[in-house]
């Protein structure tokens, strides 16, 4: 037992040592599964041992009631019920565990996440350290380092990622062999695990080209199917434990999703402090490091949707440069909590582009939502007048019976181009 | 041709709500059947049986059939018929027969819709948040004792409208039941309740869109109740473009008759009613295991908690004192007699049908009828919503805290208890006991009511009473999972139980284990069942329900007491404590009234608005036939008529005063006028930005003061109808401006406040950093020049002078100018900061000269604000208490180490308030809790443990539109009777 107390003296807080490391299974919330198993074999690679949830039972939305506050917000109570269940359940030995939660210190309740997970683990599991997973700085932990090296494999994992879902979400509605899609997707993954111990990994052109050129080969049928894009908060956004698995509901209805990137958001959070330094006039080394940081992400997204032109097939993900232009015709860049402008950004361009329809998830009074989501539905509706755009709120009380009938609404009015 | 049998094909369409099957038959182009019908939750057998009247008429033609409807999805998808989503149905329907249609407005039974059809077509439904539809309409005109129609007679023959909370059903019952215990008029209290509907509709759907043009009314409630239509038709100001179909019940059926006839494939009757009653059902809900495993255990059960039980005694023959106990609860009504030594003389529970004084006027007739000669009432002591009527009216002795007189009955049947919880109608009550006092006590918020008052409007809903619906759930092989959250998504569960098809013995357990996970999960929040404590007494009308009282051993793990008189334990409390107070005191003599006085006893309500000061509430008063008064809905004393003298200043009161006297101060040739919002972060900064614009020669010109009215003359333009309540008032604060005539709105969007130190970052909130962008975006009357909202971050002098001399180029402002008044504007700020400091320490050196115990009310800055705030202050300091706020005691501390990320300035504030009670002996800490704010997740645990970790009482007050106090009534006079109590003890040993 660990006797490491906050300094109030009211909290557990072990720190994930050294020497922990050999032999602790760190286990990672259920976000992105596509992109979290690339990047759970990197931290492999480094010598950690991490494992993706999978426990989506009631119990998980149980504990993570019983756990948080009432208003805490859904992804919050989702994350905690899913970690509570997990050490429950007798799988893992709880004396050698720990958990890992990203962090990104923005002015949005999702900083404290962390701090939510510490005080409800802490009182129970007081043994399990809690590691924090950020770019800035905000928690260090000695043993959990971010070297540039992992770092920039985290960004190639989150590229092939977003590479993968855009794929998937354009081949699957299409296939005509059923299962094809996934097949091929596991394929990759395994694939791309593979390359991560030679530098070709590092080398995406080629890895793209192959990863389109077998994609395109999917026997596909040519119907006309309506394209639903989906934005919102990150977590309900992409997870399906906590969007109802709204993915596979949109498939069965016969449409095509369209779900942005996570790079968006990894330039999102980049363009932040470049963003405060222009407006604020705050300048300093972090915006400069911060301004090369995006140039470089920004690059690598543009790489990325050349290579999807180039080839001819399937429709490239949004140019950020280009969002960030969306945004300016609504909304401030400045507003940058949650995920701030780039909801109301990728609403006008999808709208903009094609996906008229669009689902705007969100975990229920989300407060930055009620400004970027719902605040500015008016102005893009406004600018777009056939944009079909439904907000869904999702919370643990909230039924799939209610949140599909909303969708289904929109699916009446469906725009097919 | 003429005696061949020709088979035609019809169209078909089957609407299937939340409570009604529709059905419509078309001939091509004309209708030619409709049937409207309750199903009660038997959805499939109601459909099916419409069917089979169908086949009855036309038993040899075919059908195109499309389903409709929220409850109709699953029918058509497991019998593969067509299904049309109800607001698309309508909308073809609406194209097709009203085509000079702007807006349809459709009610349904749990769902509201606007379709917007001209300039741009929208299709709105409710959020999941927003009950105030057919339902609720139903549900509150249960609460009244009467038929929704008679509520509609009831309604038209209004003077007068209350606010009531018009965002979601529980809301608005908690406003109504208040007003219905004060006596306040059915009529108008039903046309207040037509008000809500529509207030909700126009706020919670239109979003900001205007609804005018020629209005289509649907649905069953619009059809049926002309005083819903009427109170529409004022509201909107539609006069006679508002039109009701003659369709209107059955329209969505009709629409989805027209889709059939595009969309489906003809079949025979026989083969769709073979298709829905084959259809496969029961695949998807999850269920949880039986309350009993086998009859012993049901038995065992039933012996264990028969135990637990009073001792009789006959009124017709007992002589001596006996002691009434009477609990004037929110729905029910409970009165007691007891002899001193416990025996239970009289008991009585009954809903008070919106009318507590007059019932237990007519029971206190009965014990004094049936009461022998020679039994005196000796002491008599009241509880509950009505306590102060009841207590008015009939010379109650006595009047207490609830928590309190549940403690003293719980203490009763266990003297060791160290938990209780009271499930009753409305209300969850739990409470932690430590050293024979009430240490932490645990209400349900607004939004988690799924009380016992749901189990019985359901059971209603589904054609059972009570008692049976609970006794059905008891032997359930399957109970259902139906969520734990407030009554509205309970109620779509479980249309989802129905939808696949649960029978009713699973639904009455999964309802009764789901109200025990609501008051698990939601309000106790218990990390671990060992925190409870061993003894735990339950109690309140609810547990009477086996069903109820078995979830909850079960979901606990461990046997509970329950009293035989659960129901009356508020009643009982009251009659012990009637009984300690007066047992060894001779000279006390009762004032309750005699039965001869009882006899003629009669008083009559009215209501008056209160002219007192600006809050102008809503007052009821009762004249009593022997010519005194009470008044009740008044906030503060003043109301009441009376006047306490050597009143302690109050901080909130005093800030307020200061922030809008700044206003008086104008420049005599001023350059421009600059308009003010009254609203969010300006309650914080107005010195700062006052001070700046006076100097740079501008007049400024204040928003109104917020009223109710402030709220609804800006609530066509809120796009989010679950944001804070002072965030939706921002709305009305910006036509308000507009209304004054301005050069225009200066509201500056501000990611980070001013840097107080000590904490990890200093952000505003979302809300209050961006709000402005949301007001410009639905405010259609805000541009570029008459609304100014630069991007500010005042902890950079350079910066601010700079953006600010953009933004006043046209006055021509200059940056070097703007940055000469600076430091001016700062050290203004930091002088109100600093004066309201000493203020705060004056008014807590003025309570200890006088023994006043000191409370920081803890909030935003704008919690000021008198309409968000409701009057709490004045409540607090009735009961004689000083109030002084967070803001002005936290630069008295440093902060102290938290475990969380520190980085709101508003929110730091909190923290160091907190550690400056726990450093003061005489000081408490209440925190006032905006509802829907998210931040306050955070921030309430961490001040909770900062104040728990020092032994201090931590309570927490949760404030919305909603202006009814009692919840926080009963949290304040609960935190005053443990204070008492504590100090008692102390005193002792």
């Amino acid at each position: 037992m660990s006797d490491n107390l906050s300094p109030s003296g009211r909290v557990q807080r072990t720190i994930f040592t050294e020497d922990m490391k050999k032999d602790y299974t760190i286990l990672v919330p259920d976000m992105l599964p596509m992109h979290f198993k690339l990047i759970i074999k990197i931290y492999e690679k480094y010598g950690y041992h991490m494992e993706l949830l999978e426990n989506d039972s009631q119990n998980v939305i149980n504990q993570g009631l019983q756990n948080t506050h009432n208003d805490a917000c859904y992804p919050a109570l989702l994350v905690i019920g899913q970690f509570m269940d997990a050490l429950d359940s007798g799988k893992y030995d709880v004396n050698k565990t720990a958990l890992i939660m990203s962090q990104t210190g923005g002015g949005c309740r999702a900083s404290n996440y962390i701090h939510l997970i510490r005080k409800a683990i802490g009182a129970k599991y007081p043994q399990v350290p809690v590691i924090s997973l950020n770019f800035s700085g905000l928690e260090k932990n000695p043993a959990f380092p971010m070297t540039p090296a992992i770092a920039l494999r985290l960004i190639y994992a989150v590229l092939y990622g977003d590479m993968l879902m855009l794929l998937y979400n354009q081949c699957k509605p299409y296939e005509l062999n059923a299962g094809m899609t996934d097949e091929l997707v596991a394929r990759w993954q395994h694939r791309l695990v593979k390359l991560m111990d030679s530098n070709d990994y590092l080398l995406p052109k080629p890895i793209y080209k192959a990863m389109l050129n077998d994609f395109a080969a999917i026997p596909r049928s040519k119907e006309k199917k309506p394209v639903v894009g989906i934005v919102g908060e990150i977590y309900v956004k992409y997870s399906p434990l906590a969007n109802n698995h709204l993915n596979e509901f949109l498939l069965s209805e016969g449409c095509e999703s369209n779900v942005p990137g996570l790079l968006d958001f990894v330039l999102y959070c980049a363009s932040d402090s470049v963003n405060d330094a222009k407006l604020y006039d705050k300048k300093d080394k972090s915006s400069l490091l911060y301004k090369i940081g995006y140039d470089v992400l920004y690059k690598y997204q543009k790489q990325q949707i050349k290579v999807i032109k180039d080839h001819g097939v399937f429709k490239p993900p949004h140019d950020f440069e280009h969002l960030r232009k969306c945004a300016d015709k609504y909304i401030n860049q400045g507003v940058k909590m949650g995920e701030g402008w780039l909801i109301t950004a990728e609403m006008a361009a999808l709208a903009e582009t094609g996906a008229k329809n669009i689902i705007c998830t969100q975990p229920f009074g989300c407060l930055p939502n009620h400004i970027v989501a719902k605040g500015m539905s008016r102005v893009i509706k406004q600018a777009y007048p056939d944009a079909n755009i439904v907000a869904i709120d999702y919370d643990p009380g909230a039924t799939r019976v209610n949140q599909e009938n909303r969708i289904k609404l929109m699916l009446a009015n469906a725009v097919i181009e | 041709m003429g005696d061949m049998i020709m088979s035609k094909v019809y169209c078909l369409g089957i609407d299937v709500g939340s409570t009604t099957v529709k059905t419509c038959i078309l001939d091509g182009e004309d209708i030619i059947y409709t049937k409207y019908e309750r199903h009660f939750s038997k959805v499939g057998e109601t459909v099916l049986e419409q069917l089979k009247a169908i086949r009855e008429i036309y038993p040899d033609d075919s059908f195109k059939i499309a389903i409709t409807g929220s409850a109709g999805l699953g029918i058509a998808q497991s019998a593969d018929i067509t299904f049309v989503q109800e607001v698309f149905a309508a909308f073809t329907a609406v194209n097709v027969s009203y085509p000079e249609t702007d807006v349809v407005v459709e009610l349904g039974g749990e769902d509201a819709k606007i379709i917007f059809l001209t300039g741009g077509v929208e299709q709105r439904m409710n959020g999941s948040c927003a009950g105030g539809t057919g339902a609720f309409i139903d549900q509150m005109a249960g609460l009244l004792g009467v038929t929704p129609d008679e509520m509609n007679e009831l309604a038209l023959k209004h003077e007068k409208i209350y606010p009531i909370a018009s965002r979601c059903g529980v809301f608005a019952k908690s406003d109504i039941q208040p007003l219905l215990n004060q006596g306040a008029k059915k009529e108008d209290i039903s046309a207040s309740i037509f008000q809500a509907v529509v207030d909700q509709t126009v706020s919670g759907l239109a979003q900001g869109r205007k609804i005018e043009g020629n209005v289509l009314f649907l649905g069953g409630p619009l059809s049926f109740l002309s005083a819903l239509r009427k109170a529409f038709v004022d509201t909107l100001d539609l006069g006679d473009r508002a039109t009701l179909p003659e369709l209107a019940s059955c329209f969505m059926a009709y629409g989805s008759a027209l889709h059939a006839k595009k969309m489906s494939e003809p079949v025979t009757l026989e083969e769709a009613m073979d298709k829905i009653s084959h259809a496969k059902a029961r695949d998807t809900i999850a269920v949880t295991e039986p309350l009993f495993a086998d009859k012993k255990e049901y038995n065992d059960f039933i012996d264990r908690h028969r135990k637990s039980d009073l001792k009789y005694a006959d009124i017709k023959t007992y002589e001596g004192d006996a002691y009434l106990g009477v609990d004037a609860g929110s729905t029910t009504t409970k009165l007691v007699l007891i002899t001193p030594d416990g025996g239970l003389l009289y008991q009585h529970y009954c809903s008070n049908k919106g009318q507590p004084l007059d019932v237990i006027t007519e029971k206190l007739k009965e014990i004094y009828r049936l009461a022998n000669p020679k039994l005196r009432i000796r002491a008599s002591a009241v509880t509950g919503y009505g306590e102060e009527l009841i207590k008015a009216g009939l010379g109650i002795d006595f009047g207490i805290v609830e928590t309190v007189a549940h403690y003293k009955a719980a203490a009763y049947f266990c003297p060791d208890v160290d938990f209780i919880i009271d499930i009753g109608g409305q209300d969850i009550k739990c409470f932690k006991i430590k050293q024979k006092a009430i240490d932490s006590i645990m209400l349900n918020e607004a939004c988690s009511s799924g009380c016992g008052s749901f189990i019985q409007t359901f059971a209603g809903a589904m054609g059972y009473d009570i008692a049976e619906f609970a006794r059905l759930g008891l032997f359930a092989k399957a109970p259902v999972e139906l969520g734990s959250r407030c009554t509205v998504f309970m109620n779509s569960s479980v249309k989802q139980a129905q939808k696949d098809g649960a029978p009713v013995e699973d639904i009455s357990a999964g309802l009764s284990s789901s109200i025990i996970k609501n008051a698990i999960y939601k309000v106790i929040r218990a990390k671990s069942i060992d925190e409870l404590g061993e003894n735990i007494v339950v109690q309140g009308g609810t547990f009477l329900n086996d069903a109820v009282l078995r979830s909850f051993e079960k979901e606990l793990g461990r046997n509970v007491i329950r009293p035989a008189i659960a129901g009356l334990m508020g009643a009982f409390g009251c009659a012990l404590f009637a009984m300690e107070r007066t047992k060894n005191d001779d000279f006390f003599r009762s004032r309750l009234i005699t039965k001869d006085r009882l006899e003629d006893f009669s008083y009559k309500s009215s209501a008056v608005q209160c002219g007192g000061c600006t809050a102008h509430c809503s007052l009821t008063i009762i004249r009593f036939n022997d010519g005194h008064r009470f008044t009740s809905g008044n906030r503060c004393e003043k109301g009441a008529g009376i006047k306490l003298a050597d009143r302690t200043e109050n901080m909130i009161e005093y800030k307020y005063k200061k922030l809008l006297e700044l206003e008086n101060k104008k420049p005599s040739a001023p350059k421009g006028r600059v308009g003010i919002p009254l609203a969010l972060s300006y309650y914080d900064l107005l010195p700062f930005w006052h001070t700046l614009f006076y100097d740079l020669g501008f007049e400024i010109v204040l928003s109104e003061e917020s009223t109710r009215a402030t709220y609804y003359k800006g609530q066509q333009t809120i796009p989010s109808d679950t944001v804070c309540y002072p965030a939706k008032l921002a709305h009305g604060h910006i036509e308000s401006l507009l209304e004054k005539g301005v050069d225009f709105i200066f509201y500056p969007c501000m990611s980070y406040n001013i840097d107080e130190g000590g904490s990890d970052n200093h952000y505003n909130c979302p809300v209050v950093a961006y709000y402005p962008e949301l007001l410009k975006a639905n405010n259609t009357a805000l541009n570029d020049d008459n609304f100014v909202m630069p991007y500010l971050d005042l902890n950079n002098k350079k910066h601010v002078a700079k953006v600010l001399s953009q933004s006043l180029e046209r006055f021509g402002v200059s940056k070097k100018e703007v940055y000469a008044h600076l430091n001016h504007a700062y050290s203004e700020q930091v002088r109100f900061k600093k004066a309201n400091e000493a203020k705060a320490l004056e008014i807590i050196a003025k309570a200890r000269e006088k023994g006043e115990k000191i409370i920081v009310l803890a909030g935003r800055p704008y919690h000021i604000d008198p309409e968000i705030n409701h009057g709490i202050h004045k409540l607090i300091a009735s009961l004689g208490f000083a109030v002084v706020t967070e803001d002005s005691v936290a630069g008295l501390v440093d902060v102290p180490a938290v475990d969380v990320l520190n980085q709101w300035t508003y929110h730091s504030r909190l923290y160091r308030a907190a550690e400056y009670v726990c450093e003061n002996d005489d000081m408490q800490l209440v925190q006032l809790v905006s509802f829907g704010c998210g931040i306050d997740a955070v921030t309430t645990d961490e001040v909770r443990a900062i104040l728990e970790q020092k032994g201090k009482l931590y309570t927490q007050l949760k404030i919305d539109e909603i202006t009814n106090l009692g919840a926080a009534k009963i949290r304040l006079r609960s935190l005053a009777a443990a204070l008492e109590e504590k100090e008692a003890q102390k005193k002792l040993a």
